[in-house]
């Protein structure tokens, strides 16, 4: 199927696409995550050691699988602003970050109040908490950089090689920070699964579903925003029916 | 202070080498014009590894846990404080964007200035450390580790705040920017210094995190020249 | 299950507070872009 991609590289022709798509995620996101929620906490049994706190890994895992999986989708559209100078794989990139950061958060968030009824602590230096910490200050930077930049082009690039030197690092990260956990706590307390009934990982890939198709809600309608705010001088825009769409 | 600007036969030849020895040469007799701006930098290096003592306790236990990690983030924070120099000067007075427009590559010139960088901020640091040392109570042999691993991971300090820099060429509140922008990348030098440090006090293998360390610089070396070069043409644009 | 249900309350709250932050912020900033594009 030979589809023109170009066009929709132009902001004006997908502009309208993004206000489309958007509401259909997030209408996906509720349903996936109303199903996991019905799996995890109905479906799935009590853990027998760590009781009904367990429950919470159905939204910590997801949150930290997002914030990685942003962090990568927001490389890609770096290379790709920085290979073919498009400005709409740019804005893609600059409408990721905060969805990126917030999943960061929320997976830090999470798995400290899981980790206090379970370990007794709200932060146990573990490998994968630590990382995520980094990861956030990551998206930070880049979100940083990318306000104190006033030329939005300047900022496209410069926040694109961030990204990119920034993702060369995090896996050099996770794995200095893992050698450092390893050698300083010995046993592994990470909350991190030997064994788990289908249940349980059904429910983790449901609401792991859900956290993407929000975060691609989230995005395209902050890419929405984006491309008003920055196109504001261009014809198109106001060429643009009356601002009661979509919203 | 005055700049010096590629003379055109200095520029003939347009080879990487020439360019990098050019840039290197110019960036040390520049630095090496401000000792005293030299001599700050050091002091801040030492004052810090002074403050954590006094902030916790000079007992021997405290001392052995927090030696290595201090040693290290003194360091980095040290190396921090001079990295405005690294590019901001030169384009506040437009040297900068001559040396773009020269024809040699980008990224030999940068090579070049992170070079001059470390041997004015990082390689003190490195010699200074063994008196540093001192005040943790790191017998000898751990202060070879300790300077091995900082002779490693100073020059990565450089190549990667180099990048910082060039990002950040120009922009309000540059200075904790760079340090967000960058300490997370350090990481893990940070984490390997200081390792070698406690595995070789411990009776342990240190010579894997200093391996490391030197793979990391190799890295470093290859790819941050071309990502600081890149950033500075985006600064300049 | 009491005593589990201020974590998980706090867990589950705060992604769920996250959540309708973010859309409500992004409604108000895209509604301003389209003013602003408008005048």
């Amino acid at each position: 199927m030979a589809i023109n991609w170009y066009r929709y590289a132009s902001p004006a022709t997908f502009l309208p696409v993004a206000e489309r798509l958007a509401p259909w995620f997030a209408s996906a996101a509720a349903a996936l995550a109303i199903a996991a929620l019905y799996v995890g906490f109905v479906v799935a049994p009590t853990d027998a050691t760590q009781g009904e706190a367990y429950r919470i890994i159905y939204v910590h895992v997801p949150t930290a699988w997002m914030a990685m999986f942003v962090y990568l989708v927001m490389a890609f559209w770096s290379a790709l602003a920085l290979a073919f100078n498009t400005r709409l794989s740019a804005m893609m990139a600059q409408a990721l970050a905060p969805s990126g950061a917030l999943m960061a958060f929320l997976a830090l968030w999470t798995g400290a109040f899981w980790g206090r009824p379970t370990w007794g602590t709200y932060w146990a230096w573990d490998a994968r908490m630590t990382s995520t910490l980094i990861l956030l200050f990551l998206y930070f930077g880049v979100i940083a950089l990318r306000n104190a930049i006033d030329d939005p082009r300047r900022a496209d690039r410069a926040c694109a090689v961030l990204t990119l030197v920034g993702a060369v690092n995090v896996p050099i990260i996770y794995f200095s920070v893992r050698w450092w956990n390893t050698l300083h706590q010995g046993a592994s307390v990470t909350p991190g699964s030997s064994s788990m009934a289908t249940t349980m990982l059904t429910g983790m890939l449901l609401m792991s579903l859900a956290a993407w198709a929000w975060c691609i809600a989230a995005a395209l309608w902050r890419a929405g925003a984006i491309i008003l705010e920055r196109e504001r001088g261009a014809a198109w825009v106001g060429a643009l029916p009356s601002a009661r769409g979509a919203s | 202070m005055t700049a010096i600007a590629p003379r055109d036969d200095d520029a003939a030849s347009g080879d990487a080498l020439g360019g990098f020895a050019w840039a290197l040469a110019r960036d040390v007799r520049l630095a090496l014009r401000t000792p005293s701006e030299l001599g700050v930098q050091l002091l801040f290096y030492i004052v810090v590894v002074t403050l954590f003592p006094l902030a916790t306790s000079p007992d021997r236990a405290m001392l052995d846990a927090l030696g290595p990690g201090v040693l290290w983030v003194a360091a980095l924070l040290a190396s921090l404080l001079s990295l405005p120099r690294l590019f901001a000067l030169d384009q506040a007075d437009g040297t900068l964007e001559q040396i773009a427009l020269s024809p040699w590559p980008l990224p030999a010139i940068v090579s070049g200035k992170i070079a001059a960088h470390w041997l004015t901020t990082g390689l003190p640091v490195v010699l200074l450390s063994p008196l540093a040392a001192l005040q943790y109570g790191l017998d000898a042999g751990a202060i070879g580790v300790l300077a091995a691993g900082l002779a490693l991971g100073t020059p990565i300090l450089s190549l990667l705040g180099a990048i910082g820099a060039a990002l950040t060429l120009g922009v309000r509140a540059s200075g904790a920017l760079v340090a967000l922008l960058v300490l997370p990348l350090y990481v893990p030098v940070l984490i390997f210094g200081a390792l070698a440090v406690d595995a070789f006090r411990g009776g342990m293998a240190y010579d894997a995190s200093l391996s490391l360390l030197g793979a990391g610089l190799i890295a470093a070396a290859l790819g941050a020249p071309f990502a600081a070069a890149a950033a500075v043409r985006i600064a300049l644009d | 299950m009491s005593a589990y249900a201020f974590y998980l309350g706090m867990a589950y709250g705060a992604c769920a507070l996250a959540v309708v932050v973010e859309a409500l912020t992004l409604r108000a900033r895209r509604r301003r872009a389209r003013e602003g594009a408008k005048a």
